[in-house]
Parts: structure tokens; sequence; C-alpha cells
């Protein structure tokens, strides 16, 4: 009997008569049968993950990667420098410029490119510090439920969040000034709250579980409840978290660019570049080309938020393991 | 319904064939039950019973034409007076819902919607479905409050759900499920979630009302002895087949499937008490609370011999968890000690050395939670051998293997992960983390509520083969009387965080009883289809006597 | 006292402490300006003792509470101090306006552009949201729920400079411009803020009917809902007697919520028309670090916002039936 709950497939497919055969058997521990979830490997599970993901998940995968691919090789896929100026400013599509040069005659392709790297990495770069900041404190907080260290924290964040984020970034951009340094740490610290919140929320259905108690029980410390009973247990929504807090901070931070007090020239930026040459929008009517050239970095921009909620939407349906 | 549409009693009401039922989980269906067949007659009430994942609950869902989200009717026919449910569109069904088929669910509070009276959701469906005049229709629901024994039953129809007890939220349920006289009731675990002395009420007044006025029912619950006080006929259930049919007094007295007999297999054990002055823990004198609001303990003194089992009963707020987080250092009191082997233990967790930790072991309730679901057994069992023993490697997976082997599993289990055994192994699994620290002391709180009658007997019989052979000493917390006749040397019953009374096991279970002790071992429930009727008498000629 | 009152004033006062939180940072945000920024707003020609002068308006001569105490009286009573531009016009003349009058028209009009996409966008996102998620998992749900999610990814410049290309720049229906002058008409401003107006509405339906979806299927989740089912209630019938009743809180709590993300969104789209409200004056500011203005335009967001959270969260005490009807 032992072998029965090794492989689920064929278990759950007897037929009645031998269910009722086996549903009147005697017991034994090993050959108790329950609602056993089949064992996989982290590849078969990749795989069953991916054959089973809905188009839009796949779309965004591929989306993603190709995002990665021109941001780590920006440098060999850029036909020219990010700041390399030509003499021809707001040059039409043609073969020397795929889509033009900018009012300074910069090529917009290259800088479209090296944009997926600066514009992406500085808001991937923001997101990582915000998780280490607000999922540090947020875990933290959870362990010292109601302790004075977690009222602090959660009264602070309560109040940091009642102010909307884009008027305190612009708030403290005014304050210390738009660098780029200064960017990543204001977006960082205030979507760290955010953070904090979930991870905070995340962790103590995790805390009050008896198996943490047993571990203090056993006299285990802290460090090692945190890492190794709470950690583990709460990445798969945090994960998904991630995805959308980058989605967040990348459209705060093209926004910010947006508005000028953001990522600051000469660096090759999505948002600035669609500040820079707005005004052609205008002339759409008459070289639709021209009128493209704002609307390429917000639309690189925008495939991207898209990709990445595809596929956070798909791992949420998934790990929640909602049916509609 | 008017009285002419019904039939007379002994016709056949509800007939269903052949049904399968598929559950979505894992990314496909799967059979949930696999075709069952149910006769019911009018007047006649059914005990479905069988445990967790028998498919009892969806079945009793299916007699109403319904299925939950998830779920879908596959085939079969269901047919309730003359129609076919399978077939009938939605709007039709709706109609029979709620007038001619009512429903009572588990959870009381969370079955009523929070922002309407009592009274308005107890006449809800009446009003719905034209049966009766809205006043008529109040009128007729405090009558009912009034046989269901509600205290002030004229006006605690205008109470919200969050303002009543669950005991009496869930006689306000069986009121509303009778206000339109349905002819067909499907309880659904109605007591489940009640403590014992609250329960035999709710019995008690559940059965009258359906006796009153002859209303057919399908009662669903996991516990037999319960069933019995309720049903003219007994469906037994296992993994959505039928197990075994047959009238409530003939499956009592002579059950004719070996599964059906194990469906009370944890009274057949019963430990032989033995008597010891050898104290290895004593709590002395301890009083505890919660941040500083109402004592949850108040001057709690339980002495534990060595190698015996003390059994701490109570219902739910007695204190006898809180009692087990004391003694562990999880809740430091704020008066008295715990003396191990005559020396003080520090108070509070942090205080005490890692042998004094060791020495105390936990097994909890719920085996789920209990064990890290990212962790294999390998590392759960593996963890107090490094942290206590300081074994490593090849010596450590010996001791690990032996351990395994002691809790009667096999080394297929070692690498799994607790999504990957059952409700059974996993406890067993726990057993052994406790076991692994060589521990003198366990304290199992609830250790067997969470599991099917089988599977308890199982590990009961695990843990008294466990002490006989290491001399091991329990602390056994639960609320079930069975249990405690099964294990236990001594027993300790509680109250509002009071110990009532301690003693060994014959005197406690013999009378004389305090008042408190007598109304908790009366409200267990027999397997004796006849219990519920002898002890209201009994509580009756009680009650004029004194 | 009865317990709806007390949540309530536990919660005005939480209310209370935020916007004194916001008050100090906003105070605080003077001290970080660098040490040479008298120079740097009166420019380099500026004498000595006019830069002296400028510190003392500033009252950087006065200890800091006395400062604070000064400035917050200042900000309840309407005086929001001088801006910094202009003052380094020749001669040495201030040539300053108060931030008050900066402020005043340019506030009217960013509310008029906000109430014009809020009386759209929220009958319009609690339709698609309650439907969709009543219709759950059918086909129309399905696509609400990818354009939707569409939407929430695009930056919303993105989405303004789309509208400007189909109805500016191909079809010239609305003005890609909206620079209102002071003595428009009501009906000028509309068509003016046409576009605007629909940039946000596209942006906040979105959100809020994900928001509308999530909390109508969670609350139809509930044990009671399908209660009301096993009693024959029709579909309609438990989502106006069962479901609703209970729906107000999240429903508000929605509402309040995209009308505070709102209040944010007029920022860039503000920039993107060149309409004259709130946000643009803001953004100029930030980027001239032109402090009293940006204090003065971030104290009107930042209130707005929390007053309207406020107003979710009285609103859900006050239907909230356990709260209502005591033990």
């Amino acid at each position: 009997m032992n072998s029965m709950n090794t492989d689920n497939d064929k278990e759950e497919d007897i037929s009645s008569s031998e269910t009722a055969e086996l549903a009147d058997q005697g017991y034994s521990a090993a050959g108790e049968v329950g609602m056993i979830k089949s064992r996989r490997t982290f590849r078969e599970n990749v795989w069953r993950g991916l054959k089973s993901a809905p188009p839009t998940a796949l779309f965004g995968l591929t989306v993603i990667t190709i995002y990665a691919f021109f941001a780590i090789f920006a440098g060999f896929l850029a036909p020219y420098g990010e700041a390399e100026i030509f003499d021809l400013s707001y040059a039409p599509w043609d073969d020397q410029f795929m889509f033009g040069t900018d009012q300074l005659g910069r090529d917009v392709l290259s800088r479209l490119i090296y944009g997926a790297r600066n514009t992406v990495g500085i808001a991937f770069v923001t997101t990582l510090f915000a998780f280490t900041i607000g999922g540090g404190l947020g875990i933290t907080a959870a362990i010292n439920n109601n302790g004075w260290l977690d009222n602090l924290l959660s009264r602070s964040v309560d109040v940091l969040m009642a102010i909307p984020s884009l008027i305190f970034a612009l708030i403290l951009l005014s304050m210390f000034g738009a660098t780029t340094l200064n960017l990543i740490i204001i977006i960082a610290v205030l979507d760290s709250t955010r953070v904090f919140r979930i991870a905070r929320a995340v962790s103590l259905n995790v805390v009050v579980m008896d198996y943490v108690e047993a571990a203090r029980l056993r006299g285990e410390k802290l460090m090692w409840i945190l890492w190794r009973e709470i950690l583990p247990n709460i990445m798969p929504p945090l994960v998904a978290e991630f995805g959308l807090r980058f989605c967040f901070v990348f459209l705060t931070i093209a926004a910010l660019s947006f508005l000028g007090v953001g990522i600051q020239p000469p660096t090759a930026d999505w948002g600035s570049m669609v500040r820079e040459t707005a005004g052609l929008i205008q002339f759409a009517k008459y070289d639709l080309t021209a009128a493209m050239t704002p609307m390429l970095p917000a639309a690189a921009i925008a495939l991207l938020t898209v990709a990445v909620n595809f596929v956070v939407d798909w791992f949420l349906h998934k790990s929640s393991g909602l049916k509609d | 319904m008017s009285d002419q549409n019904r039939g007379k009693k002994g016709d056949i009401l509800l007939e269903m064939k052949d049904i399968v039922i598929d559950g979505y989980s894992d990314d496909r269906w799967h059979e949930i039950v696999k075709g069952v067949d149910v006769t019911l007659r009018r007047g006649e009430v059914m005990g479905l019973i069988g445990e967790s994942g028998a498919g009892k609950s969806t079945l009793g869902l299916a007699a109403m034409g319904f299925a939950r989200p998830g779920c879908r009717l596959t085939s079969g026919t269901i047919m309730f007076d003359g129609q076919d449910l399978m077939k009938t569109p939605e709007a039709k069904k709706r109609a029979l819902r709620g007038s001619r088929i009512a429903y009572v669910a588990q959870s009381a509070a969370a079955s009523f919607n929070p922002a309407h009276t009592l009274i308005d959701q107890t006449v809800e469906s009446v009003i719905r479905h034209r049966i009766k005049s809205a006043d008529e229709a109040r009128k007729d629901a405090r009558q009912l409050y009034a046989d269901l024994q509600l205290p002030n039953p004229d006006h605690i129809g205008d109470r919200y759900p969050h303002q009543v007890s669950g005991g009496q939220l869930q006689r306000v349920m069986t009121a509303m499920a009778m206000s339109p006289r349905p002819d067909l009731i499907i309880f659904d675990e109605p007591t489940t979630a009640l403590d014992v002395t609250t329960q035999v009420e709710v019995l008690a007044s559940m059965r009258r009302i359906v006796e009153q006025f002859n209303t057919a029912a399908i009662y669903i619950t996991h516990d037999l002895a319960v069933v019995a006080q309720m049903a003219d006929v007994i469906k037994v259930l296992r993994y959505g087949v039928t197990i075994e049919d047959a009238d409530t007094r003939s499956m009592l007295a002579n059950p004719a499937k070996e599964y059906t007999r194990s469906l009370w297999s944890v009274r057949s054990i019963e430990k032989d008490e033995e008597r010891s002055d050898d104290i290895i823990l004593k709590v002395d004198g301890i009083d505890a609370s919660y941040s500083g609001s109402e004592k949850v303990l108040d001057n709690v003194t339980i002495d534990v011999p060595r190698g015996h089992t003390v059994a701490i009963v109570g219902e739910s707020g007695s204190g006898k968890s809180t009692a087990a987080r004391a003694i562990t250092g999880l809740l430091p009191p704020s008066k008295g000690q715990i003396l191990y082997n005559g020396k003080p233990l520090p108070p509070a967790l942090k205080d005490r050395s890692v042998d004094q930790l060791q020495n105390i072991q936990m097994i909890y309730q719920m085996a789920d939670t209990a064990m890290n679901p990212r962790q294999t057994v390998r590392d759960i069992i593996g963890r107090p051998l490094e942290f206590y023993l300081k074994l490593r490697g090849r010596e450590r997976d010996k001791r690990l293997m032996e351990l395994i082997e002691m809790i009667e599993l096999d080394e297929s289990f070692i690498d799994r992960v607790p999504a990957e055994m059952s409700g059974g192994q996993k406890q067993r699994v726990c057993i052994a983390r406790a076991l692994a620290a060589n521990p003198e002391v366990i304290i199992c709180d609830e250790v067997t509520s969470a599991l099917d009658q089988i599977v308890q007997k199982g590990i009961l019989e695990l843990l008294l083969r466990l002490q006989r052979e290491f001399g091991l000493t329990y602390i056994f917390i639960t609320h079930d009387i069975a249990t405690v006749k099964a294990i236990s040397d001594q027993i300790v019953v509680m109250l509002q965080g009071q110990v009532v009374e301690q003693g060994m096991k014959s005197e406690i279970l013999s009378p004389p009883y305090p008042d408190y002790t007598h109304l908790l071992l009366s409200s267990v429930p027999e397997m004796d289809p006849d219990w519920l009727t002898g002890l209201l008498a009994k509580r009756k000629t009680e009650q004029a006597a004194g | 006292m009865h317990p709806i009152v007390r949540t309530i004033l536990q919660r005005l006062g939480l209310g209370l402490v935020t916007l004194f939180v916001v008050s100090l940072i906003l105070f605080s945000s003077i001290e970080f300006l660098p040490g040479d920024f008298g120079e740097a707003v009166l420019g380099q020609a500026a004498l000595p003792e006019t830069v002296a002068a400028f510190r003392k308006e500033l009252g950087l001569d006065l200890p800091v509470h006395e400062r604070y105490l000064d400035w917050l009286g200042g900000m309840l009573t309407g005086d929001m101090g001088n801006s910094f531009s202009g003052r380094g016009a020749g001669g040495g003349q201030d040539r300053s306006r108060a931030v008050i009058d900066l402020l005043a028209p340019r506030l009217a009009n960013t509310l008029f552009l906000a109430s014009m996409a809020a009386i759209i966008s929220v009958p319009l996102a609690l339709f698609l949201g309650i439907t969709a998620a009543l219709y759950r998992g059918s086909i129309y749900d399905r696509l609400v729920n990818a354009c939707t999610l569409t939407t929430i990814s695009f930056p919303e410049f993105f989405v303004a400079y789309i509208l400007i290309l189909i109805f500016s720049s191909f079809n010239q229906i609305f003005p890609s411009l909206a620079n209102i002058s002071p003595d428009a008409t009501f009906w000028e401003r509309v068509y003016l803020s046409a576009l605007p107006a629909m940039t946000l509405t596209l942006v906040i339906v979105a959100h809020m009917m994900r928001m509308t979806r999530a909390a109508i299927i969670s609350l139809m989740a509930s044990p009671y809902i399908e209660m009301a089912e096993l009693k024959g209630a029709s579909k309609s019938e438990i989502i106006l007697k069962h479901a609703l009743p209970n729906a107000w809180a999240p429903i508000v709590t929605v509402i309040a919520f995209n009308l505070a993300y709102l209040v944010v969104g007029v920022v860039v789209v503000e920039v993107v028309f060149v309409y004259p409200g709130v946000g643009q004056l803001m953004v100029d500011a930030v980027r001239t670090r032109d402090v009293p203005v940006v204090q003065g335009c971030a104290m009107i967001f930042a209130a707005t916002y929390i007053l309207l959270n406020l107003f979710a969260d009285v609103i859900a005490i006050i239907t909230n039936p356990r709260l209502l009807h005591p033990r």
C-alpha cells in the first residue's frame, strides 16, 4: 500500500467499485490515504506552469525577456552612444537613424535601447531597495507583533501613507534636489511603506503558525526563525508584490522624469524622452513618423508594465488557487 | 406549501440515483461523489455520516439541486417529489429552495447576514415565496423561537446576529429553516462548532421541532453518536461512495462493515489507570492573563505524576490550553510557580535553559500548521536531533530512521513535505519531532480532535505504546471524554479558568459528581439511539426534584 | 458613549495627527535648503542687506518652534507667504507674488477638472465593476478585465498623447492645449477640458473598476450569500438585499481612494495639456525649488487626500452593523 501515495495521478481515477473496496479496508498508518498532493520537481513545476499559462502570461514573459536582453546588451545593440550628438536635430526616419533624431540631434533608437538599461534598471534597483527596507521592517514588526516597535513602525507608516506618494516625492525632490540618487532613495523609502504593510500582513499569518511557536519552544534564535521558518513561507506573495511594486515604481519614476524632476539629462530615459519631443505630436497629420518619436518611449514604458502585470496576474491567480 | 400538496408519511419524497459530483482542484476535475443513491421518505430523518473528504456535504447540497462554486453535478437523477432537479431550470429550483427544501449551515455566525435582524432573516423566504403574510410570518417565527426554547422568544428576533451566542444562533437558523414548513431540511453539521453542553440543548430542540412538524431531514455529521439521536436511517459514506445503509438501531447493534465499526473505534480503547505519587511536574497555584485583562487562569494547581497521563478536560474558554501555554513558558504566570522535579522553572520561555526546554515537548492540535510546509520530514525531525543532541550526518540519519519506524512509517516518507502526507501521518511526524528531543514530558494539545475516528485510534494507541516503552509523561488536553477514557490515568476538570476537580480517572468518571462535571459528562452523546430521550427525561425529573 | 461616536472621534483624531505630521514635514522643507539659497533666489547681484532682509522675512533668525507656529497660523488663515520667484528682479525690487494669489484661481481650475472626471468615471466604474463581478468569468468580464489591466499599465501621459493623436492631431475635435483663460464661460471650459478629463476618466475607471470588482467578489463569497441562495433568493434579491447593505463600506472606500488618486493624477495630466491648475504650478515650483509655493500646493493636495480617506472611513464606520448595533 505504500506505493499508493507516490503516484497520485493513477490513484485519482480509480473506479467507484475499487474505491468501495479500498474504503472498507482496515487501518495502517503508512497506507493512510488522504488528500495528497503529488510530488514534482522544480523543473517539472516550471514546465507544467508554462504549458498551462494563458497566452497573456506567455506574452508577458516574452516581452520581459526581450527587455532584459536589450538592457543587458545595450552597449552592443545600440548603433550610437546614448549622449552622442549629431548635427541634425529632428532628423526624419531613414537608414542612418532608424527612428530619427531628437531635438539635440541624438539618435532616438540608441536612446531607446539605453533607456531600457537606465529607466528599467533604476526602477528595478529602487524596487529592490524598497523591498529590503520595507520587507525587513515588515517582518520584524510582525515578529514583534503589538510590541512597541511594531506600533511605532505601523503608526509611522500609516501617517506616511496618508500623503499621496507622488506629491510626497515632489516635496522631497524640491527639498533635496532632483538627482538620480535622490530619486532612487526617495521613491524607495516612500514605496517601502507599501511593502512594509504587505510584508507585515503576510508575515503575521505565518508568525501565528504553530510551527513558529514550536521553533520558539525549541529555543531557536530569532534569526534562525526568521530565515528558516518565516521567509520561505512568505516568498510567493512577496514575489507577486514585487512585480506590482515594480510597475508602480517604474510608472512613478517615468512620471517624475516626464515632469522634468526625475532622471536628469543626458542620461537616456524614456520619461524625459517623451517630454523633450512631445511637441512633435502636433505634426501627426503631416508626418506620422515624427509624431511617433515621443510615442515610442511612452509605448516602451506601457508595454513593459502591461507585460509585468499580465505575469503577476497569472501568478496571483495560480497561487491563490482561485478558479473562476 | 399548503397542506393538500403534502403527501402521506411514508411516501418517497426524495430519490437520488447514481449521483456523480465533480470538484475542481489542482487544474482538473476530480470525482468527489462517485455514484451514490439516496432514498428518503416523508417524515424520515436520514443521517449522512462520514469523515472529512467523504463528500457528505456536497451530496447534501445536491439534494437541493445546488453545487458550490468549483463543483458540478455531473450525472444522475435527483427526483424531489416528482421533479428531477438535475433537469429543472434555475428559476424553478429557486422556488423550491427556502419553501419546500431548507438548509441549516454549520457556521451560523457566518451564515447570517450581519446587516439584518434575525427575525427579518427568519421570515425572508416565507415572505418571498408568499407562503404567509409578513405579520403572520413574524408571529409564527416568534412561536418557533419559543418552540426551540430560545430565551425571550418575543424579542430575540429584533437582535442582530453578532448580538447572540453561537448555540442560540444555531437554533434561530433552525427556526429560519422551519418557518416555511418545508418538506425537507438539510442539516449540515449544525452542532459541530458547539461545546458539548450546548450541543445537547440544540440537538434536543432540533429533534423536537422536526418531529412536531413531521419534516423529513438529512442530518450530516461526522459523529455517529450525535446522528444516532436524530436519525431513523443512517448512510455511511467514504471517499464519495456508500459503505453501508441501514436503520439506526440495527446499524449500531450490528454494523455490517468493518469501516462502520471503526467510526466509534476510539471508544474501544481504555487504559488501565495507575496510581503514582512521584510528581515530575507541579503547577502550583498559578494565575495568568493575556495583557493584563481578565484572569484566564485562576489559582490553578495540577500535579503531574512521572510516567503517567494527566488529562485536562474542559470546554472552550475553560483555560485548558492556557494552562499548557503557562507550563511551556509562552505565557508567564502572574502568580504561583511551576515546579519541575521539585525545582521551580523560570516563568518565561526566554529564561529557560536548553535542557529545561528539551525536557518538555509539545504536540499541537493541527499538524498542518505545526509543521513548516516548506520543510521535509528529514528537516522537521532532524532539527531537534541537531539542536538538542548535536547529532550530525550519519548518526543523525540513523536516529531519524529509528524515529520514523517508531511512528510506524517507513523511509519513503523521509523526503516528503507535509502536503504529501495525510492528516494522521502528519500528526505522527509531529510526535516523532517531540520524541526526537528525548523529553520526559510531552504536552498534547487536542492532538486527535482534528482527525477522523479511525486515525485517532491509531494515534492514541501509538502514544500509549510510546509511554509504555519510554516511560513518557503526558499532559493531555482535550474536550473529548472518549479520548480521556482511552488515554488518561488522572483527570483535571476545568471551568472558566479554575480547576473544578482533580483525581484518578475512576473517581472522576463515577458519582458523586460536582455539578459541572455531571453536566459535562452527561452531555457527551452515547452510541445509543435512546440516550438523548433518556437524558432529557432524567434532567426533567432532576429539575422537578431540585 | 456610543461605540460609533467613539470610533469616529478616534478616526478624526488620527486624521488630525496626520495633518499635523504633514505640516511638520512641509515646514521642515525650508530647513533643508542649502545655506546659499538666499543668493540663489535673489540672484548673484543681491546685496548682503537684501539677503539678510530676506532671511528675516522667512524668520530664519527666530527659534524653530516660534517659526513653526507662525507658519502654521499663516497656513490656516490663508497666508502662505510669498513666492521666491521674481525676488531677484532688477534693482533689488521685490516683484514676488503671494502664494495664495497664485494658488486660488488655479485651485478652482483643478477642482473643475477633477469634478468633471469624477462625475463621468464614478458611475461608469461602479457599473462596470459590479457587472463584471456578477458575470465573473464571462467573456464580458475577461474583456473588461484585460482592457482595464492594460489601461492601468499605461503611464498617464501615454494615454493623454494617444487621445491627442486621435482627437486633436488627426481629427481636430478637441484642442490639445487646455489654456483656460480666467474669463472663459462654463461651456468653453468644458470644451477645453475635454481631453484632460477624458484621460483622467480612463485611468480612474480602470483602477476603480478593478477594485470594485474585487470588493464585490470577496463579498459574494461570504457564507451568508450562499445561505441566501439556498433560501431561494434570486440574483437581484441577493445583490440588493444581502450584498448591498454590506457593500457600502468597501464601495465608498474604493470611491474615496480613487477620488484621492484623481487629485494626484491631475499633476501629470495638467502638465501634458498645459492646463493652468495647481499640479502644474507645483511641478514648476519643484523645478525652481520655490519652496513656499511647493508648501502651499502640497498642503492642498495632502489635505484633500487625507479628508477624502477620512470621509470613506467614517462612512465605513457608520454602516458597520456591529458598531451600529453594539451588544
